[in-house]
């Protein structure tokens, strides 16, 4: 099952970097995102700098969602779903293939965001272990529910407009948890971080689970 | 080559006209009207005239008679909505698609009531209409979620795609409801302000104590009156639409 999952996301991103729509355009989307803020809020009163967790994770999201479009949009041309399905693979495996590869894009634009924001909003990332942590499970979640609702805008025939109104009222609870977990490490908040870590623990295990056993219907029956 | 087959004799004019039940209610869904009914005349009397109002909230309590049946009734059709989703992907019933589809509707409506009498509560109580108090915001949050699911079910696709997706997304939405409360809690923790939510029962006496669960229960019969009309009805659409296509077809094998 990990090697067919692995199969399916290094073909994920095999064709995202032949492609270039990731580096191409949501990258690039994301540090345009990075500078409306600054347009937005103003940059002289150290704003940026006070809300650069919650930013940070507003274009974390909005990224995502282009990101799961992609993802999925490349599975709705010339019938490949159908090949997917019959190619002997489990639903399950396709699923977490999907989550790897989704997850992997996303590390990466976490990483240039995080140097943009230090850059252009003079942030200080700090409290490693705990940015870390919560980085990496709030991106599980998001990736893990992200693929769920991937396969449900597919199925739909495209549904472009659909997926936000879908995915991010369901990501509103990573939202909050990765934000404080984040004002936490960088010293600008109080109290314990882990229990936002737990949080998004929990969320990321949840969904990883229900999307992995859900994967199969939205395959196959619908 | 034309395949004869036996028609059912269609009139080529009559188009989705539904013969079966032409209506929705029966014997049992009037009597249960009618008993909701005079349950919410009582709740107006008792909730609004009879009992006295409270030492803390003051007058602001009428408001709870309703906002607490309108949010448990909410909850009660998003709970039925992902029985009703984990069901039909185990049976494939209609049955457990259109159950799942009208009370999630249901549930939106009264998750609106709640938010907009949460709303008025606010703006006698606090001033403002609107403070990021966490039962409110989770609220709003799970209505949006909800909203969404409503908008799966508008997509024009084949009735068995809509079903499955509509079913996922039920099982999918309801898992968050416990979670989203939880970030919410924790997110505004340290805001302790006066709230409508949390603050039933236990000081409530004689007529409140009544008012409060008659309200429960009079909301949550109205659901179910609701509820059964809201299934009817969209079981009789998916007839009529049935029916439509039955005829569309004998009419075009009548010009062959």
């Amino acid at each position: 099952m990990i090697r067919d999952a692995a199969l399916v996301a290094a073909k994920d991103l095999r064709l995202e970097w032949r492609s270039r729509v990731g580096i191409g355009q949501v990258l690039p989307f994301a540090v345009l995102c990075v500078l409306l803020f600054a347009f937005a809020l103003d940059p002289d009163r150290n704003v940026l700098e006070r809300a650069t967790g919650g930013l940070f994770w507003m274009v974390v999201l909005f990224a995502a969602v282009l990101t799961v479009q992609r993802t999925f949009a490349v599975e709705g041309d010339d019938g490949v779903l159908d090949a997917l399905r019959l190619s002997g693979l489990s639903p399950a495996s396709i699923y977490l293939g999907k989550v790897a590869a989704l997850l992997t894009q996303l590390v990466v634009l976490e990483l240039v965001l995080a140097v943009a924001m230090a850059v252009l909003y003079d942030t200080t990332f700090r409290g490693w272990l705990l940015l870390g942590g919560i980085a990496a499970l709030a991106t599980l979640g998001i990736a893990g529910a992200g693929a769920s609702y991937g396969v449900v805008g597919l199925r739909l025939g495209g549904a472009e407009t659909l997926l936000p109104l879908l995915l991010l009222p369901l990501l509103a609870p990573v939202l909050i948890a990765a934000t404080r977990g984040f004002d936490i490490a960088f010293g600008r908040a109080a109290g314990p971080g882990w229990p936002w870590a737990a949080l998004l623990g929990i969320f990321a295990v949840v969904y990883l689970g229900l999307g992995a056993f859900l994967f199969r219907p939205l395959m196959e029956d619908a | 080559m034309t395949i004869q087959q036996p028609v059912e004799p269609v009139p080529p004019t009559s188009g989705a006209r539904v013969v079966a039940p032409a209506s929705t209610s029966s014997r049992g869904t009037r009597i249960l009207g009618f008993a909701v009914l005079a349950g919410l005349v009582a709740l107006v009397v008792f909730g609004v005239f009879i009992s006295p109002p409270d030492a803390e909230l003051g007058e602001t309590i009428r408001i709870l008679y309703m906002h607490v049946p309108t949010v448990s009734a909410a909850y009660v059709a998003f709970v039925i909505t992902a029985i009703a989703s984990g069901m039909y992907l185990w049976r494939r019933s209609e049955f457990w698609d259109l159950l799942g589809a009208s009370s999630a509707e249901l549930g939106v409506l009264f998750f609106g009531l709640t938010i907009f009498n949460g709303m008025m509560w606010g703006k006698i109580t606090w001033g403002v209409f609107w403070r990021w108090e966490p039962r409110l915001t989770t609220t709003t949050v799970l209505f949006l979620t909800y909203l969404g699911y409503l908008a799966v079910r508008q997509v024009p696709t084949n009735v068995r795609t809509r079903a499955t997706v509509s079913a996922v997304i039920g099982i999918l939405a309801v898992v968050n409801i416990p979670i989203t409360h939880k970030a919410v809690d924790w997110w505004r923790g340290l805001h302790q302000e006066k709230t409508i939510f949390g603050t039933v029962d236990p000081d409530m006496r004689g007529t409140q104590l009544f008012s409060a669960y008659l309200g429960l229960v009079v909301f949550l019969g109205l659901f179910a009156w609701l509820l059964i009309h809201r299934f009817r009805l969209a079981w009789l659409t998916e007839r009529a639409e049935d029916r439509g296509l039955d005829a569309a077809i004998a009419e075009r094998r009548a010009e062959a």
